[in-house]
């Protein structure tokens, strides 16, 4: 499903982020990623969804190699991915309903059929019942089930999230961990970053540790 | 439904959304390019009108044919019969020296002076009415007459019909010239429009592209809005040249009955209104394309 060989990552300052990755994850498979503030998690995330291309080395993902992919096939990677952004990227003058619709709207859903999905979406994360609400007045953890409910809606087979949650009470945490559990045991390929030591204490997945942009062993 | 359709679709919908959300400042943009674009319409209409005008006025061009001072009777008689045989000569009357001179007489209120003439000086004349013909068919009628050996000199009464002719084919490509300069200006106003647009959705355009959107589902919206705000600037363009046809129609009519020429001012033809309302929307949408393609690559997702 996702697989990266020798893959490195320098910014044009010539910070190198990632140094030598190499790891799969299979279909249906769970794992989470964690490390320090600046080990390289989102930079990992974002090389997935062709945010940011490698230096060198090879990334599958969805069989197709990423690391070489043309500009014009990028949109159509990234449809098949649900992405959870450590910084959100809410549109706030959207209500949460729209919000969720804009992937549909993008794969040129016609509006009923698109209407059911975000209600479903929305309903998986249970928050039907704010679809009219704007996102400025949802509290931080609703903010962040709006944003899993917009990457789910497209029934994407892999879905990553970056700190899907940070700023987050333990709870409320917990809920969210659960929450892609159960995503992932419908058979959805999941990845998250998360520097919460606290949660992935209780957590039966998969660890992939990153210091200073290397794979801990 | 298609997908293709149902972009199409969006685009449209969210262009219209864009034009409602910001009611002054697309009223302002609109307004600049009807104004922009009433001016060339307007004289066009304009020039339109004084063509059929003067076509209404010189319907019948005349000729005058003034003869030799020593023509005889025998002369004027000869004229008479090749006139009657030409065909492009509708009908023609015969304005002997004497009569012309009694005319003149009465018309100047130089009865005194004429009257001191030891000879009339006046020639004798044929006034000819022709069949409608071009003005370069005129002139060749013209030239024609003035070749018989009887005549002296044959002018063109309608001459003015003629400079008048000049003058419109002048004036057309004065609107033509007039038309290309300012639709720069619409080309200006949907750039920037545009730009200002693009600048105010950074955010939306960014998420859009992280979520798989390709460069075409970002660029529609903004194509249609050009060339929506651009056809309702045309629509504006037309609303004015209606309004100055509607406030001067009354006035011109009591004028033109002065000189007994029944005329009513016309608007654009439709064909010409459909054009006016698709080059509007074409430069809009060029000018959107421009404006797309230089800023939209600058938002790139980060
Ligand atoms: N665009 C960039 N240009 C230069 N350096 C960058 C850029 N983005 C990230 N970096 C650097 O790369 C390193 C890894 O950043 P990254 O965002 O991947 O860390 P992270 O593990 O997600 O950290 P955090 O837990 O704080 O989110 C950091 O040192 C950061 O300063
Ligand atoms: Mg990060």
């Amino acid at each position: 499903m996702i697989s990266f060989s020798q893959v490195y990552k320098r910014y044009p300052n010539g910070y190198e982020a990632l140094k030598n990755i190499s790891f799969s994850l299979e279909a249906g498979e769970m794992a989470l990623i964690t490390g320090h503030s600046g080990a390289g998690k989102t930079t990992l995330l974002r090389l997935i969804a062709a945010i940011e291309r490698p230096t060198s080395g090879s990334i599958i993902v969805n069989g197709q190699n990423v690391s070489t992919l043309k500009g014009g096939a990028i949109p159509f990677l990234r449809r098949n991915l649900g992405l959870v952004f450590q910084d959100q990227k809410i549109l706030f003058d959207r209500n949460v309903f729209q919000n969720v619709l804009l992937p549909l709207q993008i794969s040129g859903f016609g509006s009923t059929a698109a209407t059911r999905r975000v209600r479903a979406a929305l309903d998986k994360v249970g928050l039907l019942n704010r679809e009219k609400a704007w996102p400025i007045t949802l509290s931080g953890g609703e903010q962040q089930r709006l944003c899993i409910a917009r990457a789910i809606v497209n029934r994407p087979s892999i879905l990553i999230a970056d700190e899907p949650t940070s700023n987050l009470d333990a709870d409320y945490a917990r809920d969210i961990m659960d929450m892609f559990v159960s995503f992932n045991q419908v058979g959805v390929a999941i990845l998250i970053a998360t520097h919460d030591v606290e949660l992935l204490g209780s957590m039966q997945q998969r660890i992939l540790t990153l210091n200073h942009g290397e794979l801990a062993a | 439904m298609n997908v293709w359709l149902s972009h199409h679709l969006h685009a449209l919908a969210l262009a219209f959304k864009r034009l409602g959300r910001a009611p002054l400042g697309s009223l302002l943009s609109i307004a600049v390019i009807g104004i922009a674009f009433s001016l060339p319409a307007g004289i066009y209409v304009l020039l339109e009108n004084l063509q059929a005008l003067s076509g209404q006025v010189s319907g019948a061009p005349q000729l005058s044919l003034f003869l030799r001072l020593d023509v005889d009777k025998d002369d004027v008689a000869k004229i008479e019969s090749y006139l009657e045989q030409h065909p492009p000569v509708a009908s023609f009357k015969f304005v002997s020296k004497d009569s012309a001179l009694d005319q003149l007489k009465q018309e100047s209120g130089l009865a005194d002076v004429m009257n001191g003439l030891e000879r009339n000086p006046l020639p004798d004349a044929f006034v000819v009415s022709t069949r409608a013909l071009t003005p370069e068919g005129l002139e060749a009628l013209r030239m024609e007459l003035g070749q018989l050996p009887q005549v002296e000199y044959a002018q063109v009464d309608s001459a003015w019909a003629k400079r008048l002719d000049a003058l419109l084919k002048l004036g057309h490509l004065a609107v033509l010239l007039l038309g290309a300069l300012l639709s720069f200006s619409l080309i200006a106003v949907a750039f920037n429009t545009i730009r200002l647009q693009i600048l105010t959705m950074q955010d939306e355009i960014e998420v859009a592209k992280l979520i798989g959107a390709t460069t075409g589902f970002v660029r529609r919206p903004f194509l249609y809005f050009g060339a929506l705000q651009g056809m309702v600037g045309g629509a504006a363009a037309w609303l004015i040249i209606s309004a100055g046809i509607y406030l001067t129609d009354d006035q011109l009519k009591d004028l033109l009955q002065l000189y007994e020429v029944n005329f009513r001012l016309y608007h654009l033809s439709l064909e010409d209104s459909l054009s006016l309302l698709l080059f509007s929307a074409g430069l809009g949408w060029a000018g959107a394309w421009l404006s797309v393609a230089n800023h939209l690559s600058q938002v790139e997702p980060r």
